[in-house]
């Protein structure tokens, strides 16, 4: 690409990152569902618990089942609506696949790092027993594990929102493909509660990021199929 | 839009779910030419419309568009316009926003002056600011214009140009027509074969199957 | 010809030698196989657990291998190739997960542990019916095998990390995991004598064996059903 299609390109990145996220704050569906989704969650898991007290790697474990029933519900927004409002043709006319790709990658970044963040504060805050004593270890894994989500979530949006299915395929899909990535989170946010030392838990984090690697590249290498009729 | 642009299909060919849609066409178009798209509904205008507009991937067969230095990521994109009922707009958004971010999804900066200029033109100047989805079909239809016209494409492709437009707005849309014939490449889809005569090439798709 | 005909002495030859071949505390003869401690009786089954698990994830590389054709070629073959090959997989994967348990519940006491190995082959079977869930929700032909296809290549690159790096990151109970001093590949290598060995290999060629013979088969049938009807859903 010359640099005069750079600049460009990236203007068109963020306009499509910038019109969803107007689109949202203007509509404001998916915000208020998540976070009423979230706070529900969270509920019926205290309720669940009762007085009990329940073993770190249950509590780590119950954490990311929020953030991945959250992510669930959030993150196929950006291209489902699309679809549902035909406004995928006029993408298409307007500006190349990996721009759409990108912006709308950028849009799901934004959404599952801020309703990750809302969902782990609530949890702290509500959650009895469930103490962090590396925070370091914890905040890392809390970032790179929303990365990681939004990474795959984002072209198996594309994917359900071409095939025009039903919501409930979403999960389906998405679970095989994000299952490497909640292990090592799970396991890397029990070792957060424990208190191990951010030099030993080193390697979960070079794992992280290879699969956002591999994940970010694999996906803007099939996006286009998805993509184009 | 000063530099010479060729537009050309060659045998395009169109299977969709085991059916054959059409087969063989043909057309080379240069600055100041016309073609006419003709057949009844569900011969396939539409289908030949998003393949030329480079939407959709033909079965078989290749669709050029060429001007001089216009290669790059974007393509052709910046060199068509496309006017269609399946062109769907952000209907959350007003006109002049929907403008503005049809601009920066081009990759474009947006000129307000041009905006409005065209808005007055399509008389969408009074409602430019309301949301999309309060408007009529026929402001729909015209508010297609102006989003297929801002950034001056030296092709214009309608499908079905007239299509929820009142008298007024059949008006304006031939003067944008008349307009464009002059120094642009026009292809026009339509079941309504009044002006048949005014085109310099045609595609019967009744005859293409 | 020749390959049915391979395939079924092969087969036949396994099957008696699994099944038929006594155990000796001290094998003398060349059909007595050995008593491995803790396993006895049960060590036949390793002769058709493995190789099911095997064509599992041999038959999903297929379908994924095909799938990248289909992207770039659009043969409407290759895509009936890829979902023939997911097919035989998906029937594989769900024969390894019941030899798997039933090994489980005799050996360690419970069919099912979440030992890394199990849950490898547990996704592996989810990411099967996310496949052809995919495939059933999409009317269109084309949208089907595209979006079919880009799914099975993303899916693909989480069974590497299923197969050798997960059973190495976590201890578990089957041979070859964290903590067995031995560390073996997907293969297991625990002490089997070298008629065994026999056994287990020629075993393992024959389900390969099957496989591509069944999976000439679907594609042949496949075929047919296309050729008869366009629209068919697969």
């Amino acid at each position: 690409m010359r640099s005069g299609d750079t600049r460009r390109w990236l203007r068109s990145v963020a306009g499509i990152f910038l019109k969803d996220l107007r689109s949202e704050l203007r509509t404001r569906y998916a915000v208020s569902a998540l976070v009423m989704f979230v706070v529900t969650t969270i509920a019926i898991i205290m309720f669940s618990l009762g007085q009990e007290a329940a073993p770190a790697e249950v509590l780590s474990g119950m954490l990311w089942v929020v953030i991945f029933f959250g992510a669930m519900s959030g993150l196929s927004r950006t291209f489902v609506m699309e679809e549902e409002r035909g406004t995928a043709m006029t993408l298409q006319l307007l500006t190349p696949p990996s721009a759409v790709y990108f912006g709308k990658l950028l849009f799901n970044i934004v959404l599952v790092v801020a309703l990750n963040v809302f969902t782990v504060l609530l949890y702290l805050f509500l959650i009895n027993g469930f103490v962090i004593r590396s925070a370091d270890v914890f905040v890392l894994t809390i970032v790179f594990g929303s990365l990681g989500f939004a990474s795959a979530a984002t072209v198996i949006a594309a994917i359900i929102a071409r095939a025009n299915t039903k919501g409930t395929l979403y999960p389906v899909l998405s679970f095989p493909i994000l299952l490497p990535l909640l292990i090592t989170v799970i396991d890397a946010t029990k070792s957060a509660t424990e208190g191990v030392p951010l030099a030993e838990a080193g390697g979960v984090f070079q794992f992280l990021i290879s699969y956002i690697v591999v994940l970010t590249t694999l996906s803007y290498l099939l996006f286009e199929y998805i993509w184009k009729d | 839009m000063n530099a010479p642009i060729t537009l050309r299909a060659d045998g395009l060919r169109m299977v969709f779910n085991r059916r054959v849609i059409f087969d063989g066409v043909h057309f080379a178009l240069g600055e100041m030419q016309t073609l006419l798209i003709s057949g009844r509904n569900g011969a396939g205008k539409s289908t030949l419309v998003k393949i030329i507009a480079g939407v959709l991937t033909p079965t078989a067969g290749s669709v050029t568009v060429s001007v001089p230095g216009s290669d790059g990521i974007f393509g052709v994109r910046s060199l068509l316009g496309l006017v269609s009922p399946y062109l769907a707009l952000y209907e959350e958004f007003s006109a002049e926003e929907n403008l503005k971010q049809i601009a920066a999804i081009r990759g474009l900066p947006y000129d307000r002056d041009v905006a409005h200029d065209l808005l007055r033109r399509v008389a969408l100047f009074q409602r430019k600011d309301d949301p999309v989805r309060t408007y009529s079909s026929g402001m729909k239809q015209r508010a297609r214009y102006a989003a297929a016209l801002l950034h001056r494409p030296p092709v214009l492709i309608l499908d079905e140009p007239m299509s929820n437009l009142d008298t007024d707005g059949v008006a304006i849309v031939r003067e944008v027509m008349a307009e464009h014939r002059r120094d642009g490449i026009l292809i026009v889809a339509t079941s309504d074969l009044s002006d048949v005569d005014r085109f310099d090439e045609r595609v019967d798709l009744n005859a293409l199957r | 010809m020749a390959l049915r005909i391979t395939l079924g002495i092969l087969l036949t030859l396994v099957l008696c030698a699994g099944i038929g071949f006594p155990l000796s505390q001290n094998p003398q003869h060349w059909y007595e196989l050995p008593v491995i401690p803790g396993l006895e009786e049960k060590a036949r089954l390793i002769f058709f657990h493995v190789p099911t698990a095997w064509l599992s994830v041999i038959a999903f590389l297929t379908g994924m291998v095909f799938s990248v054709r289909y992207l770039r070629r659009r043969d409407p073959m290759d895509d009936l190739r890829s979902s023939a090959a997911a097919g035989l997989g998906f029937m594989f994967c769900i024969l390894a997960t019941l030899t798997g348990a039933i090994w489980a519940k005799f050996n360690w006491g419970s069919f099912w542990n979440w030992d890394p190995r199990e849950t490898s082959i547990f996704v592996l079977l989810l990411i099967y019916g996310a496949y052809f869930s995919l495939r059933s929700a999409i009317e269109n032909q084309e949208k089907r095998s595209t979006l079919s296809a880009v799914y099975s290549i993303l899916a693909a690159i989480t069974v590497p990390f299923f197969i050798f790096i997960l059973p190495r990151i976590t201890s578990g109970l089957h041979p070859g995991s964290k903590g067995d001093p031995d560390g073996a590949g997907p293969v297991v290598q625990f002490q089997m004598s070298p008629n065994m060995r026999v056994i287990f290999f020629t075993s393992l060629f024959a389900f390969t064996l099957l496989f591509i013979w069944m999976f000439q088969l679907r594609v042949r049938a496949g075929k047919l059903e296309m050729d008869r009807d366009p629209q068919q859903a697969s």
